[in-house]
């Protein structure tokens, strides 16, 4: 897997699903990229309009509690960024997100800041903050885990292997 | 609980921390999260369930539909049950997680579904979680899905609740206690005196909110009122005993003295949020909404229904009534229990999610406070991220409904 370069979106502790993918928008949801237009919104305005490709998803603890709406994860997908790192998630929204092939990361996230320039290398677990020239090590994923977010997703997991071999 | 049950499906003894691939019992997907679902099945060229008979589409978040969008969604998941010789509940039929424990969901089961309260029957004794849409495809597709044993929390309420207090007061104390991060990847095992003197209803109460806490289920023993529920619904030969061992190892015990529990209300934007109704009584609210699958059951309208007989909701209140299921309503218009609710001024919408999820009706104003029964405050779950969403009991609702504010329903006179 390549490695993961973008700009740090910094968000808080406890991001709901209800922040992530606004239950209001429920009939965009057969319309991903309109939907997407909406991701984070009621975090914080801003993410939606002006997220670049690539950029990271950075959060403090639970990010993705509540809902199994898989939208969650697809949106932030959808709108451009490459991964979540997070100081923990919400254990759906963490499986979801192996599940559409979005790389999410536990790690200390304390020290990073908004808009930070950050690298992240998923095989190594390892992510740099080009900005503030800090290191951060990570555990990685647990191998069942692994194994989907490698393929893509389990959607191309199971066409590959044809069946569940977790 | 759940090493006994995932290891009955194993066919050997598993142990928390492991990782299975287990048989599904039943699966089930409904209109939020379904066209995701047919969509995933669509990409792996799987044209049908791997077991029709335990597939169910379900249609309840938005009943009845506001939009051509969500109608066609609808009818394509009716469509696909019908080709696809699925099972299928019809808009109005009540909300998934009642369906379920209605007429699907046993003891010793796995039970999956695409929403996060799927939780709700391990008040069955069933290992029930919620997911998303790609592993519900493919749950339904190949009939299995994989799993990793949790690590287990027991929950032990003993003694007898004080009048006015309720199976939801109970989780929402224990929720405070345990916060929303606290049972993260575990499972809740309710316990106790106190539990198994609860009915079902009560009981499914209790499970519903276990992912409230980060759970991946909220397991309650099966024992007599279990067998006398599903004998009642023509599922008595599904009987099975699950109860933890007399040595089963927990990870965190939390006890709990139900005469101490009060009436809690759970604040906004976190479940965890709680406190006494008495210590933030008066609070002004404009909209009280009774109903969903945490508070939609017949006992929980009857509770309201017995407040708010007679009288008349605050001028300053919009009460907005939704049974869980088609049947609720029935026996709660038979028994009188509608009729009370509406003439004291309640709006009966069908059964559904309704207001729970801020997507169909009831949305409240900026600036406004809305007390419901519902599972979850966070912000702008009711549809408006200028207002304020407190969780309580139906007994707080309906007495907050009466007088306008928050109301501790044992000083109703």
């Amino acid at each position: 897997m390549k490695t993961l370069n973008g700009r740090a979106w910094k968000f808080g502790d406890m991001v709901t699903t209800d922040h992530i993918c606004p239950g209001r928008y429920f009939h965009l949801r057969t319309n991903l990229p309109e939907l997407a237009k909406h991701t984070l919104e009621d975090a914080r305005a801003d993410y939606a309009k002006n997220v670049k490709p690539g950029d990271i998803v950075v959060a403090g603890r639970n990010f993705g509690m509540g809902s199994s709406r898989e939208h969650a994860p697809v949106v932030i997908k959808v709108s451009g960024a490459s991964a979540v790192v997070a100081k923990s998630f919400a254990r759906i929204f963490y499986r979801n997100a192996v599940n559409i092939g979005l790389p999410v990361v536990i790690c200390d996230t304390s020290r990073i800041e908004d808009g930070d320039e950050l690298s992240i290398d998923l095989e190594t677990g390892k992510l740099i903050d080009m900005t503030k020239k800090f290191e951060i090590k990570f555990a990685p994923m647990p191998a069942a885990m692994m194994g989907i977010l490698s393929e893509g997703g389990l959607v191309p997991y199971i066409q590959k292997h044809g069946d569940l071999k977790i | 609980m759940s090493e006994k049950i995932l290891g009955q499906k194993a066919g050997r003894e598993v142990s928390a921390g492991e990782i299975v691939v287990t048989e599904v019992d039943y699966v089930f997907a409904h209109d939020a999260s379904g066209p995701l679902t047919l969509d995933q099945l669509k990409t792996l060229n799987i044209s049908k369930p791997a077991h029709p008979d335990r597939t169910i589409l379900i249609l309840d978040h938005a009943v009845p539909s506001p939009n051509s969008t969500i109608s066609n969604n609808q009818a394509r998941l009716r469509k696909w049950a019908k080709e696809t010789g699925s099972r299928f509940s019809e808009a109005g039929e009540g909300i998934c997680h009642q369906v379920m424990a209605e007429n699907y969901a046993s003891p010793g089961q796995v039970v999956l579904g695409t929403d996060s309260h799927t939780v709700t029957a391990g008040a069955l004794g069933a290992f029930a979680t919620g997911m998303g849409a790609t592993d519900i495809a493919v749950a339904i597709g190949l009939g299995k899905t994989w799993l990793r044993v949790p690590e287990s929390i027991k929950i032990e309420v003993e003694g007898a609740l004080q009048p006015g207090v309720y199976a939801k007061d109970v989780i929402l104390t224990a929720i405070g206690k345990l916060g929303v991060e606290g049972a993260n990847y575990k499972a809740l095992e309710f316990v106790g005196e106190t539990i198994s003197k609860m009915r079902i209803d009560e009981r499914l109460t209790l499970s519903n909110m276990a992912v409230e806490a980060g759970a991946k289920v909220g397991l309650i023993s099966s024992d007599a009122t279990t067998k006398k529920y599903l004998e009642s619904r023509g599922r008595g030969k599904n009987f099975q005993q699950i109860a933890p061992d007399k040595n089963a190892e927990y990870e965190r015990e939390m006890t709990i003295e139900a005469e101490n529990v009060e009436p809690t209300v759970a604040f906004p934007d976190n479940v965890d949020n709680v406190k006494p109704v008495s210590e933030a009584a008066g609070l002004e609210m404009q909209q009280v909404f009774i109903g969903s699958c945490t508070n939609g059951r017949l006992q929980d309208l009857q509770i309201a229904a017995k407040i708010l007989k007679g009288k008349h909701v605050s001028p300053n209140i919009r009460l907005i009534v939704t049974p869980a299921s088609r049947e609720t309503l029935i026996l709660a218009m038979q028994d009188g229990t509608i009729e009370a609710l509406v003439q004291a001024g309640a709006s009966v919408t069908p059964p559904g999610c309704g207001v729970c999820f801020g997507a169909l009706g009831g949305v409240p104003a900026d600036g406004e406070r809305i007390l419901t029964t519902t599972n979850r405050n966070f912000l702008g779950r009711t549809g408006n991220p200028n207002a304020g969403t407190y969780l309580a009991s139906p007994a707080t609702a309906a007495a907050t409904a009466l007088k306008g504010a928050l109301t501790d329903p044992r000083r109703l006179a």
